[in-house]
C-alpha cells in the first residue's frame, strides 16, 4: 500500500495537520451522505408525490446548506493537508541536506552529482504529492465506503452486499498492477535521474564538445535519450493505467449493476423509489474515495521510490570514527601554538581501487613552518589534503595533534582551524567580497584589504566595474582560471586559519605573480601553519621541509638543499625540472 | 501568450494524435454522464411500473455505459500521454539545439546550476503541457456545448444554465483566480529555481563549503530561500483549494438551479417527472469535464513562465550566426591574425590590443605572458567562440568570419583550461574528441600522455568509470587524459593552453617532448605561463596586458633581457643559482 515506515515517521511531528486533513475528510463524507438524502427525498416527492415547489423548499433550502458546507470543508481539507506536506518536504530536505554536508565530498566521488542533487531537490518534490494526496486519501478510502456502508445495509440489502463485494476489488486490482507498475516506476525514476545527470554533463561539457566538434553529436544523443525516456515512460504509463482501467470499470460496472437490479426490483415493487434513488446518488461516491486513491497510486509510488533514495543517502554510514569518539563541545581554538601535527603509519586506500593511495606514511609538521608535498601526480599529496581536512578516514594508523588523536574533535570544529585551496576551488554564486569572507557573520573590512593584497586580487577587484560587488558564478564567470584561484586565496587568507593547506597554489598563476604568493605565503607563516602540493620547486623550495612521495610511500624527507645534494629520487625530479638539460 | 502559441506549434507535427486525444476525451466524459442519466431514467422509469420490455433499451444503454467510461478513459489517456512525451522530446532537443550555438559566448552568466534547474525543472514543467493545459479545455467546451443542447431540449433554461454553470466553471472560475495569483505563481517557478540552484551551488562545491562554511549561516541561507519557496507554494495551495471549493459549489449549485425551474414544471405536468432526476444528474455529472480546468490556469502561469525562461535562453542571438559562406578548401592552412584587438564587453577594458601573428603551416608557436594577457582570450577568437570587431583574422587569405565556424574549429585539436570530463569511462571521454577511434589510436594516445603505467593499476582499463567531471581522478590525471583526447585528433593544428599546469617536472618533460615529436608536420601553439620546454619552438610570443611586447626565439629572448628574460630567470635561474653545482647554458 505504498507505505514505508521512515516516511510515516515523518508525520509525527505533523499529527494534528494529519488529523484535521482526515476529519474534514470525513465529514465531507457525511455531507454526501446528507446530501443524496435530501435529494431523493425532495425527487420522490416532485416525482412520485407530484408535490409543487412550496412543498420542498425547505428541503431545497437544506441542499444549499449542505453544498455551502461541503465546499468549506473541501476548501480547508486542501489547505490542511498542503501545510503538511510542505512541512515534511522542509524536515526531509534539511536533514538530507545536513546528511551531505555531515558526508563530505567523499560521497560526491561515488555519486555522480547531478544524481545527487536531484534527490534533494526534485526527489523531495516527489514527496509533495505524497504527502498532500496520497496518504490522507489513503485513510479516506478506507473510512468513507465503511461510512457508507453502514447507512446501505439497513435500506437495502442487496444493493449493500454488491457495494461491499465490489468495492474491495479495487484496492486488490491496485494491489496487483500496482506491484508491477511499481517496478517499473523504480526503474523510470533511474531513467530519470540518469537523464538528468546526463544532460547537466552535456551542459557543462558543452564548450569543450565545441572545440572537438562534437557538440552536435550531443544533441542528437539528447533525442535520442528524451526518446527512449518517452518509451520507458510511456510503457510504464500501460501498466499505471491499466490500473486506473481497472478502478474505472469496477466502478461503473458496479454503478450499472445497480442501477439495473434497482430498476428490476422497482418494476415488481420490492423496494421502494426513494431509497432506490438515494442508493443510486451515493453509489458514485461511494467508489469514489478508491478511484482517487487508484488516481494516486502512482504518487504514492513515486513518493515511494523517491524515498528510497533519500533514505539511501540518509541511512549511510558516517565515518567511523566520528561514530566511535564522542566529542565533547570544545570552546577554546582546538589549534594553540605551538603545535605538533604527526601522521603515525597512516594507511589509505580508495574504493574500488587495488592499490592503496597511501601506504604506512608518516611524517610531522611543527607550526609556524612550511611543509611541501613533492611527487609525481597520483603519489599521494592530494590523499594527504583529504586526510588533514577530514574528508576521508585513515584504513589504518592515526593523525595526532599534540600527541593526541584529531578524531577525538568533531570534523566541524576540526576544520574551523584549517584553511584550504584546492586545485580547482569552487566559487560560490555571490559576489566577490561574499566568497571571500564567505559566510563570516561579521566582515572585517581591514582583514579583506590585507586577504586581498595578500593574494594580489587587489589589482582584479580595481580592474572590476563593481569592484567587490561583481557576482562571480559558480566557477567564476568570467574570471580565468588563475583569477578565480587568487580569489580561493585571498578567501584562505582571510578565514586566518592556524593550519593552511595549499593543493599547487601556483599553477595558473604567472611567474611574477608566483614569487609574490611564495612571498606572501612565507608572510603568512608567521600566524600559520603551510601544508602545500606544489609541484614546482620555485614555490617550494623555501620550504622548511619537503616531504617526497611516491606511490604512496614517503620516500625522502628535509630541506632543498640537504635533499638536492642527497641526489636520490627528489634530485631525479629537479633535474627533469631543469629541462632535461643536464646533457 | 505568445509563449503558448510558440508552444502550441510544437504539437503541429502530431495533430492526428492531438484529435484523437480530444475526441476521446469527449467520449468518456459523454459516457460518464450517460451511465448516470440513463440510470437515473432506468430507476425513475421503474418507479412507475410499466412492463420490462419498457425498460430494456435503458437497461442496455446502463451496461453499454458502463464499460465504454473506462475504457475511452484508458485509450485517451494513453493517446494523450503519448501526445505529450513527443512534445516534451521535441522541446528538449529543440532547447540543447538552440544552447548549443550559445556555448561559451551567449551561456557566460548562467551558472550551471541554474542553467540545469532551468533545463530540468523548466522543460519539466512543461512535461504536462498537453495533457493538462491543450487537451482539456477543448473537452471542456465540447462537452459544455453537447450536455447543454442535450439540457435545452427539454426547455431552453435547462441549457441555458447548464452552460453558464459549465463554462464559468470551466472557464470563468479558473481565469478569474488566475488573475489573482499571477504574480505568485511566476515566483514560485523563481523561488524554486533559486532555493535548487543554491543546493546545487551548495552540494558542487561542498569541500569548500565545509572548510569556509558556517553551518548556521548555510542553513539560514537555504532556510530563507525555502521558507519564500513554501510561501509561495502555500499561497498557491490555498488558491487551487478556493478553485475547487468554489467548482464543487457551482456544479452542486447549478443541479439546485435545475431542480428549482424543474420541480413546477413536474408539478405543473410541462416537463416529465422521469425527466426530473434525469436532468439533475446530468447537470451534475457533465461538470466532470470541468475538473481538470483548475489545474490547467495553475498550470498555464506555471507552464508560461518556464517556457519563457526557455524561449529566453534560446532566444539569445547566438555570438556566432550565420553558416558557412566560403568554403573550407585549405587541408593545412595558413593563419594569419592582424591588428586584432578586443573586449568581452563594453564594461571591460581591451583583452587584446593589436595582436599580429603569423601562423604557417607547421610552425611551432609559443604564446607565454601573465594570467589575464589575452591567451585565452586569443584561442576563443581562433576558434570562434566570439567574434572580433577591430583587426582580422585571415585563413588562407579569408576572413575567419567568412568562414564555417565548424569548418574551421575542423582544423584544430584543443586542450583547453579546465578540461571538460564527462561521467563516464576513460574511453568514452577519449571518444569525445574522436568518435571512431581504434583501441590501438587510445592506447597510443594514453602512451603519448604518459598515462600506460597508470591504466595498467585500473582493474578496468579504459572502462574505469571516472566520476562526474573526473572526479574520482587527480588533477594531473585529467589533464593527462585531456592530452590524450587532444592527440587522438589528426587535425592540422595542435593548440595546447595551459595543458601542464597540474603535471609534475618529469611527466611534463616527456609529454612536451612526445607532443613536439607527434606535431612534426602539424602546427603547434603552445599557450603557458611556464617556461619550459620552449627552447625549440620556432617563435615565442610574449604577452603582457593584452600586447605583444617581444617575440623571438628563446635565446634570441634571452638576451633581449625583456620580461621574458626575467619570467624565465624567477623560475628557472633562482634555483640554478641555489644549487650552484649546475652549469645552465641560456641557449639551446
Amino acid at each position: 500500500m505504498n507505505l514505508d515506515r521512515r516516511l510515516l515517521k515523518q508525520l509525527r511531528n505533523v499529527r494534528v495537520a494529519f488529523v484535521i486533513t482526515i476529519l474534514l475528510g470525513f465529514m465531507g463524507g457525511i455531507f454526501i451522505l446528507l446530501q443524496a438524502y435530501d435529494l431523493s427525498i425532495i425527487i420522490d416527492r416532485v416525482f412520485l408525490g407530484k408535490e409543487p415547489l412550496h412543498a420542498v423548499i425547505t428541503l431545497l433550502w437544506g441542499l444549499l446548506a449542505i453544498f455551502l458546507l461541503r465546499a468549506a470543508t473541501l476548501f480547508f481539507m486542501h489547505a490542511s493537508s498542503n501545510s503538511l506536506a510542505l512541512h515534511v518536504k522542509a524536515q526531509l530536505q534539511e536533514s538530507l541536506f545536513d546528511k551531505l554536508l555531515q558526508l563530505g565530498p567523499a560521497i560526491i566521488q561515488e555519486h555522480p552529482t547531478g544524481e545527487l542533487i536531484a534527490t534533494v531537490t526534485q526527489g523531495i518534490e516527489a514527496l509533495d504529492a505524497y504527502f498532500r494526496q496520497y496518504l490522507p486519501q489513503l485513510v479516506l478510502a478506507a473510512l468513507i465506503p465503511i461510512l457508507m456502508l453502514i447507512f446501505v445495509f439497513p435500506l437495502d440489502l442487496i444493493s449493500a452486499l454488491v457495494l461491499l463485494f465490489t468495492a474491495p476489488l479495487i484496492p486488490l486490482f491496485m494491489i496487483l498492477i500496482g506491484k508491477t507498475a511499481e517496478n517499473l516506476t523504480k526503474r523510470q525514476w533511474v531513467t530519470l535521474k540518469r537523464m538528468s545527470a546526463h544532460f547537466l554533463d552535456i551542459l557543462r561539457g558543452l564548450t569543450t564538445l565545441k572545440t572537438f566538434n562534437q557538440s552536435k553529436n550531443f544533441i542528437d544523443r539528447v533525442n535520442s535519450v528524451s526518446e527512449e525516456y518517452r518509451k520507458t515512460t510511456l510503457s510504464v504509463l500501460q501498466i499505471t493505467f491499466l490500473s486506473a482501467l481497472a478502478l474505472e470499470l469496477i466502478a461503473t460496472i458496479s454503478i450499472a449493476i445497480i442501477a439495473v437490479q434497482i430498476g428490476i426490483r422497482l418494476l415488481y415493487g420490492q423496494i421502494e423509489f426513494q431509497k432506490a434513488m438515494f442508493i443510486l446518488l451515493i453509489a458514485p461516491d461511494f467508489y469514489l474515495p478508491l478511484r482517487t486513491l487508484g488516481m494516486r497510486f502512482h504518487a504514492g509510488m513515486s513518493g515511494l521510490s523517491a524515498a528510497q533514495h533519500i533514505f539511501e543517502i540518509l541511512e549511510l554510514p558516517l565515518n567511523r570514527k566520528q561514530v566511535i569518539i564522542n566529542s565533547s563541545p570544545i570552546t577554546q581554538p582546538i589549534i594553540g601554538l605551538p603545535f605538533k601535527l604527526e601522521f603515525r603509519n597512516i594507511s589509505f586506500t580508495y574504493p574500488r581501487r587495488s592499490q592503496p593511495a597511501l601506504n604506512e606514511v608518516s611524517f610531522s609538521i611543527s607550526s609556524g613552518t612550511v611543509t611541501a608535498l613533492v611527487g609525481k601526480s597520483g603519489a599521494g599529496k592530494s590523499t594527504i589534503a583529504r586526510l588533514l581536512l577530514r574528508f576521508i578516514e585513515p584504513d589504518q594508523g592515526d593523525i595526532l595533534l599534540n600527541g593526541e588523536s584529531i578524531y577525538r574533535f568533531n570534523p566541524d570544529e576540526w576544520r574551523e582551524m584549517v584553511g584550504w585551496v584546492s586545485q580547482s576551488p569552487h566559487l560560490f554564486n555571490g559576489s566577490l567580497l561574499e566568497n571571500i569572507a564567505f559566510q563570516s557573520p561579521q566582515v572585517d573590512q581591514s582583514q579583506v584589504l590585507e586577504a586581498v593584497r595578500l593574494a594580489h586580487v587587489d589589482h582584479l577587484v580595481d580592474s572590476l566595474v563593481q569592484g567587490y560587488d561583481t557576482q562571480v558564478g559558480e566557477g567564476g564567470a568570467r574570471l580565468s582560471g588563475g583569477e578565480a584561484k587568487r580569489v580561493a586565496l585571498a578567501r584562505a587568507f582571510y578565514k586566518q586559519a592556524p593550519l593552511l593547506i595549499l593543493d599547487e597554489p601556483t599553477s595558473n598563476l604567472d611567474p611574477d605573480q608566483e614569487a609574490l604568493l611564495v612571498d606572501a605565503t612565507q608572510k603568512l607563516v608567521e600566524n600559520s601553519t603551510v601544508m602545500m602540493i606544489a609541484h614546482r620547486i620555485s614555490s617550494i623550495r623555501k620550504a622548511d621541509q619537503i616531504i617526497v612521495l611516491d606511490q604512496g610511500r614517503v620516500v625522502e624527507t628535509g630541506h632543498h638543499d640537504t635533499l638536492y645534494a642527497a641526489a636520490g629520487y627528489y634530485h631525479s625530479l629537479v633535474s627533469a625540472y631543469v629541462g632535461g638539460k643536464t646533457w | 501568450m505568445v509563449t503558448i502559441l510558440r508552444m502550441l506549434r510544437f504539437l503541429r507535427p502530431f495533430r492526428t494524435t492531438v484529435l484523437a486525444s480530444v475526441a476521446l476525451g469527449v467520449a468518456t466524459i459523454a459516457s460518464g454522464i450517460g451511465l448516470l442519466g440513463t440510470s437515473a431514467y432506468l430507476i425513475s422509469r421503474a418507479a412507475l411500473q410499466p412492463s420490462i420490455a419498457v425498460l430494456q433499451v435503458s437497461i442496455v444503454g446502463v451496461r453499454f455505459f458502463g464499460l465504454s467510461r473506462g475504457i475511452f478513459r484508458y485509450v485517451e489517456r494513453l493517446v494523450s500521454h503519448s501526445a505529450n512525451f513527443k512534445l516534451l522530446a521535441q522541446l528538449r532537443t529543440w532547447f540543447f539545439k538552440s544552447v548549443e550555438p550559445l556555448a561559451p559566448a551567449g551561456l557566460t552568466y548562467l551558472s550551471s546550476g541554474d542553467l540545469l534547474a532551468r533545463s530540468i525543472a523548466d522543460i519539466d514543467t512543461l512535461e504536462d503541457f498537453f495533457v493538462r493545459l491543450v487537451s482539456p479545455p477543448l473537452v471542456a467546451l465540447i462537452t459544455s456545448l453537447c450536455a447543454s443542447l442535450f439540457v435545452g431540449q427539454f426547455d431552453p433554461r435547462f441549457g441555458l444554465i447548464l452552460m453558464l454553470g459549465l463554462l464559468s466553471s470551466s472557464f470563468g472560475i479558473p481565469l478569474l483566480s488566475n488573475r489573482l495569483q499571477r504574480n505568485s505563481r511566476n515566483q514560485l517557478v523563481q523561488s524554486r529555481s533559486d532555493l535548487h540552484a543554491a543546493i546545487t551551488d551548495s552540494i558542487l562545491g561542498i569541500a569548500d563549503l565545509l572548510v569556509y562554511g558556517n553551518a548556521d549561516e548555510i542553513h539560514k541561507r537555504i532556510k530563507n530561500l525555502r521558507s519564500s519557496y513554501q510561501a509561495d507554494q502555500r499561497k498557491l495551495a490555498w488558491r487551487e483549494a478556493l478553485s475547487d471549493a468554489a467548482n464543487l459549489l457551482l456544479s452542486n449549485l447549478t443541479m439546485w438551479l435545475v431542480l428549482l425551474i424543474a420541480i413546477p414544471l413536474v408539478s405543473t405536468g410541462q416537463l416529465d417527472g422521469v425527466l426530473l432526476a434525469v436532468l439533475a444528474l446530468i447537470a451534475l455529472t457533465s461538470f466532470e469535464a470541468a475538473q481538470p480546468m483548475g489545474l490547467v490556469a495553475q498550470n498555464l502561469e506555471n507552464s508560461a513562465s518556464a517556457a519563457r525562461r526557455l524561449f529566453e535562453i534560446a532566444n539569445a542571438r547566438p555570438e556566432i550566426a550565420g553558416q558557412a559562406m566560403t568554403p573550407i578548401t585549405s587541408i593545412h592552412p595558413t593563419i594569419e591574425i592582424k591588428e586584432l584587438s578586443f573586449g568581452y564587453d563594453s564594461t571591460q577594458p581591451g583583452i587584446l590590443d593589436q595582436v599580429s601573428i603569423s601562423l604557417t603551416p607547421g610552425k611551432k608557436l609559443a604564446i607565454v605572458g601573465p594570467s589575464g594577457s589575452g591567451k585565452t582570450t586569443l584561442l576563443n577568437l581562433l576558434l570562434r567562440f566570439w567574434n572580433y570587431r577591430e583587426g582580422i583574422i585571415e585563413v588562407d587569405g579569408v576572413d575567419l568570419h567568412d568562414l564555417d565556424a565548424e569548418g574551421v574549429r575542423d582544423y584544430f585539436s584543443v586542450l583547453s583550461q579546465n578540461a571538460f570530463l564527462m561521467s563516464g569511462t576513460i574511453r568514452q571521454n577519449l571518444l569525445l574528441s574522436m568518435p571512431d577511434a581504434s583501441e590501438a589510436q587510445l592506447l597510443a594516445a594514453i602512451d603519448l600522455a604518459q598515462m600506460a603505467d597508470w591504466l595498467k593499476t585500473l582493474p578496468d582499463g579504459l572502462d574505469t568509470w571516472i566520476g562526474e567531471n573526473g572526479v574520482q581522478i587527480s588533477g594531473g590525471e585529467r589533464q593527462r587524459l585531456a592530452i590524450a583526447r587532444l592527440a587522438l585528433r589528426e587535425q592540422p593544428i595542435w593548440i595546447l593552453d595551459e595543458p601542464s599546469s597540474n603535471l609534475d617536472a618529469i611527466t611534463e618533460q616527456r609529454i612536451i617532448q612526445r607532443i613536439m615529436n607527434a606535431c612534426n608536420e602539424r602546427t603547434l601553439v603552445w599557450i603557458t605561463h611556464r617556461l619550459t620546454g620552449l627552447e625549440n619552438m620556432d617563435e615565442i610570443l610574449v604577452l603582457s596586458s593584452g600586447r605583444i611586447v617581444e617575440h623571438g626565439k628563446h635565446a634570441q629572448l634571452l638576451q633581449q633581457k625583456g620580461l621574458y628574460a626575467r619570467m624565465w630567470h624567477i623560475q628557472n635561474q633562482e634555483i640554478f643559482d641555489n644549487l650552484g653545482t649546475f652549469s645552465i647554458s641560456s641557449t639551446s
